[in-house]
């Protein structure tokens, strides 16, 4: 057993941490301080007296002695009894282990814990009063992790003697008191070998690095942010932003992939495409401006010029040339229809064709403005000479058309083709000989264009627009079952009635007059397919045109080729006016701006305009439009604000005329007078005339 | 479907063609007027793309009037950024000089009107 508890000693001493080590510390106090002499003595050479005295050579003699592991005090006959053989028995085993010496060993460094907290235990055993009053010996003892500099600081206080000694010791004190005490306070988890040790790592040394890296390329950039400029970037934007959000909403992929096909089909078309189609805009537009420098003279009459002479001639007007409208692709065709664009007051549709039945060929629409009257605006060519044409009023890109062949056909102007958009064809019930006039109607029910036409063949029939097909409805048939209400002579006299032209009412809108080339006139109804409402004996050859009074709801005007033109009241049988003008009267037109004013051509060329109220009995002007003997005026209408007016000739040019003061002539102002002005006005003034007429014929 | 495609392409391009075939014409008919002395087309940097006059006045009228033209545009859209210049027509003592603005193309025509 004492081998092993020589060596626990030994550990002891070396590890002074411990509780059953301090307390023995305490008691070898003195024996601690002897140690320490005798090892300071030591180094003088001590003899011990009974020494032996030896020789040089004896003691330079050697002797050699092997040290080994064995233990020669060791015995080596050791027995031991054994109860289980009951004798005594050798036991082979021998410790070899031999102690010379042991001491524990109880030196603890002052400046350790341990060192510490034993002051610390003796001064408080002493008594804390007497601490406080040596402050000197603390600081010998435990003071000296504090600095030296301070403890000499303190001695020189200490000298000095007075208030500050005190201070400063209650100071250091303080800082005694609180160091120490805090391990006092801190319960230790265990009771055994706890110790707490902390340590700093190295700071990690501070070191600054830098690079430079290749200088990314430079540019100079400078531009002019103008207010517009920024609208412009943010218009963009907006325009990008509301595509992303179409993409979004376009849910089929297929489609869009079908759209970007078609998209990228275009972008390369276009990058392939000569670049000047992008000017075609600007072009037309310097088109039309050369041609205004170039007719600027005529430009400046037709807004400015009034006829100065006029208030010398009395009550004669004149009409004054302006443009001629001319397309060489059409000169020898006949113009056979004309009519203004509801909405572009500048714009007038042209029909050419033929009314030499022996010679008919192709035929052309051509759409001229006032604007450019070197070149048509719009231009379609047809095989078939075009003998009528209307321009639709709400939707002014639509214009019907009939054709010398029977067929009718819509032509669209916003579309390019040089074809019609939608045709009628033999087996969509066309017309059997030419149609002499096509009139757009209101939409029907279901919003679907329609339009009326007549022809030769006797029948008025309802074009309806259905899902891109014209769908045909007969209205009237101009035969035997109108002419037997009539009676019996008419049966025999006339099978098939051929209409040449109609016109339906202004205000009431089943109601319209059809004129034939037998001479009469017929007063029908869109809902009555099977009579007429009325019929007049108007001429003696055929009806070239009827037309209503655009005032008055019961006059009408119809104009023939037995040189006659007569004005109707449609409520009584008998013509209330009748002009011969000498030679076939190819067309008429009220003017718009007053009820009794209308306009006359006839075969010989010539232009006459009429003012009711100015002279009852004879036009106003008669003037020869068309130089040439062969040439004859086909057909004449009245701009709806312009005082200007058209006429189209057989060699297939159109003369824009003005209408010299005295044909536009309002009634005069009398004195402290208001002048009326609006329809019921025009109206009074028509009935003023007729009350005059009537009053006398029946 | 082939076909098909085909066909689009083939009637796009014809009508591209049209359209080509008839910006030529009223070009032609421009310069056919009467008095007219030049007719240009110059791309937005101010390059002659085509022209009926000679080279060198050409350039001269091309630069020039491409400046003042981008100029006449700026000065309208800074009084008003919707608005925007749409021609530009200058009268001298001799000509008449028309310019008409596009997207991307000026259309200049030199006209003497008094001819």
């Amino acid at each position: 057993m004492a081998p092993k508890s020589a060596p626990r000693k030994l550990s002891g001493g070396q590890q002074p941490g411990t509780r059953g080590t301090r307390k023995r510390d305490e008691d070898a106090g003195p024996d601690v301080g002897e140690g320490l002499d005798d090892w300071a003595q030591a180094k003088s050479l001590l003899r011990p007296p009974d020494q032996l005295e030896l020789t040089e050579a004896e003691l330079k003699e050697e002797f050699t002695r092997i040290l080994r592991a064995n233990n020669p005090h060791a015995p080596q006959n050791i027995v031991r009894f054994s109860f289980k053989e009951g004798t005594f028995k050798h036991i082979s085993f021998v410790d070899q282990l031999a102690v010379h010496f042991s001491l524990v060993g109880n030196m603890i460094p002052k400046d350790s814990d341990e060192g510490r907290r034993q002051k610390f235990r003796a001064a408080s055993i002493t008594g804390s009063q007497e601490a406080m009053a040596q402050p000197s010996e603390e600081a010998e003892g435990g003071g000296e992790g504090e600095g030296e500099g301070e403890g000499e600081g303190e001695e020189g206080l200490k000298e000095a003697g007075s208030q500050v000694e005190v201070q400063a010791a209650e100071a250091e004190a303080e800082a005694e008191e609180v160091t120490p005490r805090k391990p006092k306070e801190r319960k230790l988890t265990n009771q055994f070998n706890f110790s707490e040790r902390a340590s700093q790592t190295f700071n990690n040394p501070l070191r600054a690095r830098e690079c430079q890296m290749e200088p990314p390329p430079r540019a100079t950039f400078s531009a002019t942010a103008n207010q517009w400029e920024i609208y412009d970037a943010y218009v963009e934007e907006l325009e990008k932003q509301e595509k992303t959000k179409e993409k979004e909403k376009a849910k089929a992929p297929v489609a869009k992939k079908l759209e970007k096909r078609t998209t990228r089909k275009k972008t390369s078309m276009e990058s392939m495409s000569d670049d000047i189609t992008k000017v075609a805009q600007a072009a037309k537009i310097v088109e039309r401006m050369v041609n205004q420098n170039t007719y600027d003279d005529i430009a400046q009459d037709f807004k400015y010029y009034e006829d100065a002479a006029d208030e010398y001639r009395d009550q004669e007007g004149t009409l004054l040339p302006l443009w001629k409208f001319q397309y060489d692709k059409a000169k020898r065709l006949a113009v056979t229809a004309l009519s203004w664009n509801p909405k572009y007051k500048d714009l007038f549709a042209v029909g050419h064709g033929s009314y030499d039945f022996m010679k008919q060929n192709r035929g052309m629409l051509l759409l001229y403005t006032l604007k450019n009257p070197s070149f048509p605006e719009y231009i379609f060519s047809s095989e078939c000479g075009i003998m009528c044409l209307d321009m639709h009023v709400e939707h002014p890109y639509l214009v019907a058309v009939g054709y010398y062949d029977g067929n009718v056909a819509i032509y669209n102007l916003k579309k390019p083709h040089t074809q019609p958009s939608y045709r009628s064809s033999a087996k969509l019930g066309k017309h059997s000989e030419p149609v002499w006039q096509v009139r757009w109607q209101k939409d029907d029910m279901d919003n679907n264009f329609n339009f009326f036409s007549v022809s030769s063949d006797g029948r008025i029939v309802s074009w309806t627009l259905v899902k891109n097909e014209l769908m045909h409805t007969d209205i009237i048939k101009l035969n035997v079952e109108g002419s037997t209400t009539e009676g019996t002579e008419d049966l025999s006299l006339y099978t098939i009635g051929c209409g040449t032209s109609f016109d339906f009412h202004k205000q009431i809108d089943y109601l319209f007059l059809v004129g034939t080339e037998e001479g009469k006139i017929y007063k029908c109804s869109k809902s009555y397919s099977s009579q007429f409402l009325d019929m007049f004996e108007a001429h003696n050859m055929a009806v070239d045109a009827v037309t209503w009074n655009p005032y008055h709801s019961k006059v009408f005007m119809s104009c023939s080729s037995d040189w006659t033109v007569k004005i109707w009241d449609h409520t009584i049988k008998i013509p209330m006016f009748i002009y011969d003008l000498n030679s076939a009267v190819g067309d008429i037109a009220w003017a718009p701006y007053s009820s009794t004013v209308f306009a006359a051509v006839t075969t010989d060329g010539k232009a006459h305009v009429f003012d009711l109220v100015i002279n009852k009995y004879e036009a106003i002007c008669n003037q020869p439009i068309v130089a040439k003997k062969k040439n004859k005026i086909t057909h004449v209408q009245f701009n709806a604000i312009h005082p200007i007016i058209i006429v189209g000739d057989d060699r297939g040019q159109v003369t824009c005329l003005k209408l010299s003061p005295n044909l536009r002539k309002m009634p005069k102002e009398k004195k402290g007078q208001e002048v009326k002005r609006g329809p019921e006005v025009e109206i009074a003034k028509l009935d003023k005339l007729l009350n005059l007429v009537r009053e006398v014929k029946p | 479907m082939y076909d098909r495609k085909l066909f689009c392409l083939t009637f796009s391009m014809v009508c591209i063609h049209l359209l080509q075939a008839e910006v030529e014409e009223t070009l032609k008919r421009i310069q056919n007027h009467k008095g007219v002395i030049g007719t240009m087309v110059v791309n937005a940097e101010g390059i002659p793309i085509r022209t009926t006059l000679d080279n060198s006045t050409t350039v001269q009228y091309a630069g020039l009037l491409h400046q003042l033209t981008m100029k006449a545009k700026s000065t309208v859209r800074d009084i008003d950024p919707q608005n925007d210049l749409t021609f530009l027509r200058i009268r001298s003592k001799k000509h008449e000089v028309m310019v008409a603005p596009d997207k991307e193309y000026l259309l200049i025509v030199i006209q003497n009107p008094t001819e």
